[in-house]
């Protein structure tokens, strides 16, 4: 059984004892498994023939075969191999939802840091900036976004990325303001500390751990709207084996080949759905 | 009343800077619709036949002066025309609506549904004491994080290979429109249903640890009491700023699922205006969700006053106190 | 607002009178004797364990309490003594991860039928909560529902046990409001919490505890929230109702002060077992355990618990701050008219003396701290710190250097220092901010000043959630110090500290002033605390300065009619009210050699709600 619902609400540590952290934490095995299959969807991004000896566009056998020890995930209309094509595919998904993340974590973050530490009409402006970019709908935005770069799946990344710069600087700030209000903010500035150093030495590092939570968060966000924006056929061309397309290749053999679209996307699944748990505990860690 | 006066004048604002933005990312950019469209050299236009075409659409004037009658025409309800079919935008999307409507309502009826469900279940407190229960509470506990990491499309697709293929429930051809609704319902709704359920599940969990709840279990409440009178208003407080961001869920939904389920609707007019890159389709259906999403949130910002006391006051700042750290 | 007895329900006139001798005989003895009445509750041999990731922990070990009827039994203790574990248990409300492991818990009616509640099925205790046992929750903000009307909260325990009948809750609504002393209880019933002040929230709760009139209150540190004065009327109210309805009271307080003055029989809890129990009278004038004994002494209510020789300004110096004419706005968003938070208050310190601003929530004495430090300009006004005028010096270089004059020593320990800093870093930081030494000689004084405050130095290395608050306060303290201020404000510096670790800093601050020859800002809502360390002081109320002087002549002779409700709300003392004469008997034998004051407020203290009620509506 888990271990959260151990929480001691009414437990006797009262505040004079020193809270020992739960460090520990970081280690239960859902977070390890996460770990796992992320480092696995990585290792498979980075070094795809370690893991398949098929070439992900070349035809290796009999056309829609299911799966066997040969073909783990079976082959496609055009007797390519699904496994090599999901494992080389994960170079395209990852690298653009990294892409995506790094567009809206530094953007955001800038503009949030920005508008949280210099205030005033500086932050109104900025936020109203957010409020705007909000409010348009995320596809919608990204769509737009596509429209004018372009098709692929690097436009598709930026584009994905443009629609998470709201929530990284929305966090940013709110994360910069309730740091820079705390006591130990204002000790430093009492101690003859400039708004500088302050903020590189206090308000930074103290702001970076939900911010950094949200960034794994929206790793698997990305890598799922990328993966929507290369099903609408937005993404790469064919035959690059990106995920999204890859499901979209394997609809039309959904009445017989249903390996062709169930097993890229549990992969797409678990790989998002790893990035989700382990946001969470980077988030628990750090409020523990 | 200044709160209110406050809070319209803010949507406003950010419609009018939402505009901006879609019309810089939709019109000005990309440069000139006539051309994308006429200016294809198969077509074998003159330079001047081009002219003078642009000159009939009004595409030779300066930005501005585009933008601002752009802007005025939206305003009348004039949404401009389709570059692909030369239809008026406003026609095409008044026949997309019904189907898109109707599929758009259902799924947001069954989320909500689906998501206060497990929510309730995966919170209630007499789940706690049995073994099998708490198994039950887990499980349920892990659905939404589950169902937000499924892609939309790969839903659809599993739910027509389960539900019509292997299990022959749902005919795939020649459906009534009740049954060929069931499938893209249930596509739609998992992906609204699981942000929704995450919120209730959070915010329920906060309340049910808040001093007053306790209190109330001191003077004898039972579970379904506490749930039905102190946690159910408390807790649909947060949920309700999910109002705006369930929207735009919704909206990407119903393009995905009109595109996997290939029904006729906004989200379909929609991804062909991308594919043919039929701007001014595009434009009108950003425009249009972006009011309706100002709009869902002006209201819940006016909502929520109502529901909360505290925020009825004027200089409505959260209550501080300095007992909070010395009782600690 | 007077009591309204006849407004009473006649069911509560079932009740048997207190029964004071009772309440003597009783505490001890669980004597099985038939001719002794049982009390009303009796707790033996409790335990308490919580599951916890690093396995059992035992909260409670094996205590024993009995409550008599119309008698009250104080369970006293420091944070994590497992008073709080103790008293959910009587109610069957622990954690969801803890659990009574042993002993036992029984109630018995006026009917003389003994209930064991150990092992009660969750359907029996349901019934029992709120109508044989009701419950004073600790922190009135957050212990009523805040979306909810007060009627509909306190209507609460009526509707749950099954009334059904819509006017007659409200008129049961109404009557207990106005049982518990609020003005205008219809109009109070149809407002929400956050329009009520503390202490009228807290009557609230009471209100609702009292609703189907329970035999057994348990008050969990029903006053420990609100202001001194509040906190007086409230425990004033909650004798008032036991006199007149016979319940018995279990009280747990962390003030022994307060337990001294309420409660017929103490016990002193510590670690989950019990020290000491006993009478009042009793424990506090000749106290067996060790632990109780240094309890009474690190009361500053009860006891001298800081031996410190009053500083006397040097003849013919300038005093060394000099604050005139202060007076502080802060603009409110959506109303013209700016909130006053500090209106002329002007006061003088002299070098290595203690002034106080002592005065409770609201009362400007945090703003005007603030504004010494150089943290706030003043609306209008001067501070003079030597010949610096602190209100002119912006924002830039000047101020910078000032604060190596002036350092702000928090309320909270657990806030003030930075969770990712290592305690050298911490205490470096204003050394490197001034660019003061070189690494090497930064680290040798943060080594120092954690010597200086009394810290192992092997705590350098540590990150502040290794360290308890006594110690994160000494850290506070310490870098406080590192610039060699002139001055130093201490804002609430003990006020979040357990009572003998409240003690030890006091005595450390004591020390350091005559080491260092410091001069304090002493800023604090507890006048007994003031009284033993400060020299002079100014007493504030919201934002005017009521008194200033020295702390001899304003504390003994207090001029103003606020200084003497603070003076008599401290606990501890003696109170025209009641029957408490034992705290009379214990202070003749502990011989305390600060001067007591001579009178409480004419007409009682009680009167002093009224003031605080004002304000917050």
């Amino acid at each position: 059984m888990s271990a959260q619902t151990l929480t001691p609400s009414g437990a006797p540590a009262g505040s004079g004892a020193p809270a020992r952290a739960p460090r520990l934490s970081a280690l239960r095995p859902g977070v390890v498994l996460s770990a796992l299959v992320l480092l696995t969807a990585l290792a498979w991004a980075l070094l795809p023939g370690v893991f398949t000896a098929q070439s992900p566009t070349a035809s290796v056998g009999a056309s829609l075969q299911a799966p066997s020890a040969e073909f783990w995930f079976g082959t496609d209309a055009t007797g390519r191999d699904v496994f090599a094509r999901v494992v080389h595919g994960a170079s395209h998904s990852i690298t653009a939802a990294v892409v995506a993340v790094a567009v809206g974590l530094v953007v955001g973050t800038t503009l949030g840091v920005i508008a949280g530490s210099v205030g005033g009409f500086v932050e109104e402006a900025l936020m109203r900036l957010v409020d705007m970019l909000l409010a348009i709908p995320g596809l919608l935005l990204s769509l737009s976004v596509v429209i004018l770069l372009g098709f692929g799946t690097t436009n598709a990344a930026i584009a994905v990325g443009i629609t998470s710069i709201a929530t990284f600087a929305r966090l940013s700030r709110s994360r910069v303001i309730s740091v820079r209000r705390s006591e130990y903010v204002e000790a430093a500035f009492g101690s003859g500390g400039t708004l500088p150093a302050i903020l590189w030495r206090h308000i930074l590092p103290n702001s970076a751990a939900p911010v950094i939570a949200l960034a794994a968060l929206q790793l698997g966000s990305a890598i799922l709207q990328i993966s929507t924006l290369g099903f609408l056929g937005y993404g790469a061309p064919p035959p690059t084996p990106e995920w999204g397309l890859l499901i979209a290749e394997g609809r039309d053999y959904v009445a017989t080949a249903w390996w062709l679209t169930l097993l890229p996307g549990l992969v797409v699944a678990a790989v998002v759905l790893a990035t989700n748990r382990l946001s969470s505990a980077i988030g628990q860690g750090e409020s523990a | 009343m200044a709160y209110v006066r406050r809070r319209i004048g803010g949507a406003l604002l950010v419609l009018v800077l939402a505009f901006i933005a879609a019309y810089i990312l939709l019109a000005a950019l990309p440069g000139d619709a006539v051309l994308a469209r006429y200016g294809n050299p198969d077509l074998g236009l003159t330079a001047a036949q081009l002219a003078e075409i642009r000159a009939a659409y009004g595409a030779d004037r300066p930005q501005l002066v585009q933008f601002f009658e752009t802007a005025g025409s939206f305003l009348r309800g004039d949404l401009g025309y389709s570059i692909q079919s030369g239809a008026a935008v406003s026609a095409l999307l008044a026949e997309a609506l019904p189907s898109t409507l109707t599929l758009a309502a259902l799924g947001l009826v069954s989320a909500v549904a689906l998501a206060v469900a497990i929510a309730i279940t995966a919170t209630h407190p007499g789940l706690r004491g049995h073994r099998a229960a708490r198994a039950l509470r887990n499980l349920l506990r892990g659905l939404p994080p589950l169902m937000v990491s499924l892609p939309v499309f790969w839903i659809g697709i599993v739910l027509i290979q389960v539900f019509s293929f292997q299990l022959g429930l749902v005919p795939v051809l020649n459906a009534g429109p009740i049954e060929s609704l069931i499938l893209p319902v249930a596509t739609l709704a998992i992906p609204i249903a699981a942000p929704l359920a995450q919120v209730l599940i959070r915010s329920i969990d906060e309340v049910l640890a808040q001093p007053f709840v306790s209190v109330a279990r001191a003077r004898g409440a039972t579970n379904t009491w506490l749930l039905s009178r102190t946690v159910a208003r408390n807790a649909v407080l947060p949920a309700l700023t999910m109002a705006g961001l369930l929207f735009g869920e919704l909206v990407g939904g119903a393009v995905v699922t009109e595109a996997v389920f290939g029904r006729m609707g906004v989200g379909q007019l929609t991804a062909q205006a991308v594919a043919a890159r039929d701007t001014p389709v595009l434009l009108a259906v950003v425009v249009i969700s972006t009011v309706v999403f100002v709009l869902i949130n002006l209201v819940v910002d006016l909502l929520y006053p109502v529901l909360d006391a505290r925020l009825r006051r004027s200089d409505a700042a959260a209550p501080t106190r300095r007992a909070a750290v010395a009782v600690r | 607002m007077t009591t309204h007895h006849e407004t009473w329900t006649p069911e509560q006139l079932e009740h048997p009178a207190r029964p004071e001798s009772a309440a003597h005989t009783e505490q001890s003895g669980q004597s099985e004797h038939s001719a002794q009445p049982q009390p009303l509750l009796d707790v033996t041999g409790l335990r308490i364990a919580y599951r916890t990731r690093r396995g059992q922990v035992e909260a409670v070990r094996g205590i024993d309490l009995s409550v008599a009827r119309g008698s009250v039994t104080a369970l006293v203790g420091e944070s994590g003594s497992g008073k709080s574990s103790a008293a959910q248990a009587v109610i069957g409300l622990l954690a969801e991860n803890g659990a009574v492991t042993g002993g036992s818990i029984a109630l018995t009616g006026a009917d003389g039928v003994r209930e064991e509640l150990v092992g009660l099925p969750e359907r029996a205790w349901r019934e029992l909560r709120g109508t044989r046992i009701g419950l004073i929750p600790q922190d009135p903000t957050s212990s009523l529902d805040p979306v909810r009307t007060i009627g509909a909260s306190v209507g609460d325990p009526l509707r749950i046990h099954g009334w059904r009948d819509r006017e007659r809750i409200e008129a049961r609504v109404i009557e207990l409001l106005e049982r518990v002393g609020l003005d205008d209880p219809a109009t109070r019933a149809r407002q929400y919490p956050h329009e009520l002040s503390g202490g009228m929230r807290q009557r609230v709760l009471i209100a609702a505890a009292l609703a189907l009139e329970p035999e057994l209150l348990i008050a969990d540190e029903p006053t420990s929230a609100l202001d001194v004065t509040v906190q007086a009327t409230v425990l004033d109210l909650i004798d008032e109702l036991r006199v007149a309805t016979g319940a018995g009271v279990l009280l747990i307080t962390h003030d022994l002060a307060v337990a001294a003055d309420r409660a017929d029989t103490l016990v002193v809890l510590r670690g989950g077992t019990v020290e000491e129990a006993g009478p009042t009278g009793k424990v506090l004038a000749a106290p067996s355990a060790e632990y109780t004994r240094t309890l009474l002494s690190d009361a500053p209510s009860l006891r001298q618990i800081v031996d410190r020789a009053p500083h006397r300004p040097t003849a013919g110096e300038a005093p060394l701050v000099r604050v005139r004419d202060l007076r502080q706005e802060f603009h409110r968003r959506g109303s013209g008219e700016p909130f006053v938070a500090v209106d002329d208050v002007s006061f003088e310190i002299p070098r290595g003396t203690t002034h106080a601003l002592v005065g409770e929530s609201g009362s400007g004495k945090t703003t005007t701290g603030r504004a010494i430090a150089g943290f706030r300009a003043p609306t209008a006004g001067s501070v003079l710190v030597g010949d610096t005028e602190v209100t002119q010096l912006g924002t830039g270089k000047r101020l910078r250097e000032f604060r190596s004059t002036v350092q702000l020593v928090h309320q909270n320990p657990f806030g003030s220092l930075d969770p990712r800093q290592s305690i050298s870093a911490i205490l470096e930081e204003p050394l490197r901010n001034t660019r003061r030494g070189n690494r090497a000689e930064r680290r040798s004084a943060a080594l120092h000043h954690l010597e200086l405050v009394a810290l192992p130095l092997e705590v350098a290395s540590r990150r502040p959630r290794e360290l308890s608050g006594g110690q994160r306060q000494r850290v506070a303290i310490a870098r406080a110090l590192i610039l060699q201020p002139e001055v130093v404000v201490l804002d609430e510096a003990v006020s979040a500290l357990d009572v003998t670790v409240q003690a030890q800093i006091l005595r450390l601050l004591a020390r350091l002033q005559d080491e260092l020859a410091l001069t304090y800002v002493f800023i604090s809502h507890d006048l007994a605390v003031v009284r033993q360390v400060a020299d002079t002081v100014t007493v504030m109320r919201r934002g005017q300065q009521v008194e200033s002087g020295e702390v001899g002549r304003v504390l003994e002779d207090p001029h103003h009619e606020y200084t003497r409700q603070l003076l008599a709300a401290i606990p501890g003392t003696e109170r025209a009210w009641g029957h408490h004469h034992r705290a009379t008997t214990d202070r003749a034998e502990s011989g305390r050699s600060t001067p007591v004051p001579h009178e409480s407020a004419p007409g009682g203290h009680r009167r002093t709600a009224s003031s605080e009620e004002i304000t917050a509506s």
